[in-house]
């Protein structure tokens, strides 16, 4: 019994993107954020995914502070609601809460009125009636945050449901390579995502902003772990109009021929294999798993001199990835996770704006009562 | 858009303020040790890089300079409508038993002062904090007042203060403006 051989593989040629230059537009002030929710990235323009950036630039300033902790979202609550077990996510949006001053609660499923029966729309609604203006939620079920939101009066962000989205982790992702690579940008470059796709809101997110970006995203995996996905891609993202797409299309592969994947890659991002997601045998083992796509050193030498290795974590190390490489000199896992704390307090900061006052008469300074 | 202001300071009038505030700093502060000069974002930045040329060009010695971004401190937060665009702050020195000149351009309610003080001590413990600012046009909703000011104005509430300057706007010079729509203030940069 063998994994899917590479003859299998899959290749979309989409025709090469036309978007936009990634620097286009810096500097740029008119950019207004209008979201309430954030529980996809596929609602994101360009230039709004370039002002979560900038946003978040200035929030690891902050992080830097002596005193790393700003008023911006004093007397407010951000309430943490996890149908799945989280560390870092969970952590990075509490800490992310707390960075911005505001008050977090945390409410963990397992040890909530959740056991005892209650619905995911009583809940919130309990969770909006004390009080809190933001929710973070995550939950085994893609689509169950929407649900969330039809309501909740504040703002949600999606935190993670099911295969279907993670938008916080792919933002990271992409900040995370903008500030490793040469130049900033990850445009033009290859970008391997490797592993468990099928079962991965990690790179279905990712595949969006990435080809946003401009960036030759691939995909590799056995093709047990493939399948379907491909449809799944083009109707997504290289969909007709409506989908957010631009004309001109943008560009990935889908393949399971992980030398041709890897070759020349500026960045290699390994998934976890999600072993609670699979259903029936879709892998003979881990150890064949390991063998065949695991990125261990001698793979990771395919790629491009210097290629960046990702992971979104928690990792299974010695199965997606090999200690060493996970730890290597080109590895900038850790900095994702630090990365994540900025993209969160960029997003809490901007979810509130868009919740917004009165916009009455504004109590601010306003100087000169216009750009002060 | 046509002009529909007033000038009220032009831009030689905007230089002479600009070189007489970096004189009256120094001599207030006696010298230029343990001296910085600390930007409000966003035209307040330049304006203190100038004024920081200016010592150097009279004193021999140029006072480090900072930005500092106080969107984060502002005490309206919770009732805009829309989250004003954050600019980044760089203080490049330990504020610790330094005088910090604060520099802004207009000086009007007092708000964006009391954020900015609200973040330099989250920095450190500056021996003095005091403040600059091109234009002064009243209207004070907190006990706050400028050490140097470079021309006062007397203004209504429906007016708008404009300042320009080379490094943002192309050119310098300070215009009186009367407000379209009731004034709020949404952007603090």
């Amino acid at each position: 019994m063998s994994l899917a051989v590479p003859d299998e593989a899959t290749t979309t040629a989409v025709e090469p993107h036309s978007l936009p230059p990634i620097e286009a537009g810096h500097g740029d002030e008119g950019i207004a954020w209008t979201h309430r929710h954030l529980l996809d990235v596929d609602i994101l323009t360009w230039p709004e995914i370039e002002l979560v950036l900038r946003t978040a630039a200035a929030m690891r300033e902050v992080l830097a502070r002596p005193i790393a902790r700003v008023p911006a979202l004093r007397g407010s609550t951000v309430a943490i609601l996890f149908y799945e077990v989280s560390t870092r996510t969970r952590v990075s949006f509490e800490l992310a809460a707390k960075a911005l001053s505001a008050d977090v609660v945390n409410i963990a499923a397992q040890s909530s009125s959740v056991a005892k029966g209650e619905s995911l729309v009583d809940t919130v609604r309990t969770i909006e009636a004390l009080g809190a203006s933001t929710l973070v939620m995550r939950h085994p079920v893609s689509g169950a945050p929407y649900l969330a939101a039809e309501h909740f009066g504040g703002s949600v962000i999606n935190a993670g449901d099911g295969w279907h989205a993670h938008p916080t982790q792919a933002l990271l992702d992409l900040a995370t390579m903008r500030a490793h690579l040469p130049d900033g940008s990850v445009a033009g470059r290859k970008v391997v995502i490797l592993g468990d796709v099928l079962h991965s809101r990690v790179a279905r997110s990712n595949l969006w902003t990435l080809t946003a970006a401009g960036a030759d995203v691939w995909l590799c995996g056995p093709a047990t772990l493939l399948r379907g996905f491909e449809a799944w891609a083009v109707a997504s993202v290289g969909g007709p109009a409506g989908s957010g797409a631009p004309a001109g299309g943008r560009r990935f592969t889908v393949t399971s021929d992980i030398a041709a994947a890897l070759r020349d890659a500026a960045v290699v991002m390994a998934l976890r294999i999600q072993r609670e997601r699979m259903s029936g045998s879709l892998l003979p083992s881990l150890r064949e798993y390991a063998a065949r796509f695991g990125l261990t050193r001698a793979r990771l030498a395919l790629a491009g001199p210097g290629a960046l290795v990702m992971h979104p974590g928690p990792m299974n190390e010695g199965v997606e990835i090999a200690p060493d490489v996970a730890v290597g000199p080109t590895s900038v896992i850790t900095d994702q996770v630090t990365t994540g704390l900025a993209i969160r307090m960029a997003l809490l900061y901007l979810l509130a704006g868009a919740r917004g006052g009165s916009g009455g008469s504004g109590g601010g300074d306003g100087g000169g009562g216009g750009p002060a | 858009m046509p002009f529909s202001g007033r000038r009220i300071m032009t831009a030689d009038e905007v230089r002479r303020a600009t070189v007489r505030i970096s004189h009256e700093i120094v001599e207030k502060h006696g010298g230029t040790e343990s001296l910085v000069l600390v930007g409000i974002q966003r035209r307040g930045v330049p304006l203190a890089r100038r004024m920081a040329d200016a010592i150097e060009e009279h004193e021999g010695r140029r006072p480090p300079v900072g930005a500092l971004d106080i969107t984060f401190y502002r005490d309206d937060l919770s009732t805009i409508a829309q989250q004003p665009v954050v600019k980044g702050t760089d203080l490049p020195f330990d504020l610790n038993g330094l005088t910090v000149v604060l520099v802004d351009d207009v000086l009007y309610t007092g708000r964006t002062i009391r954020a900015a003080m609200d973040a330099l001590v989250d920095f450190g413990r500056p021996r003095a904090i005091r403040l600059a600012a091109l234009v002064d046009r009243g209207h004070r909703e907190l006990p706050i007042r400028a050490d140097h000011v470079g021309k006062n104005v007397p203004t209504a509430r429906e007016e708008v203060v404009r300042v320009r300057v080379a490094e943002i706007d192309g050119e310098d010079g300070v215009d009186l403006e009367w407000a379209e729509e009731p004034v709020s203030a949404v952007t603090v940069g």
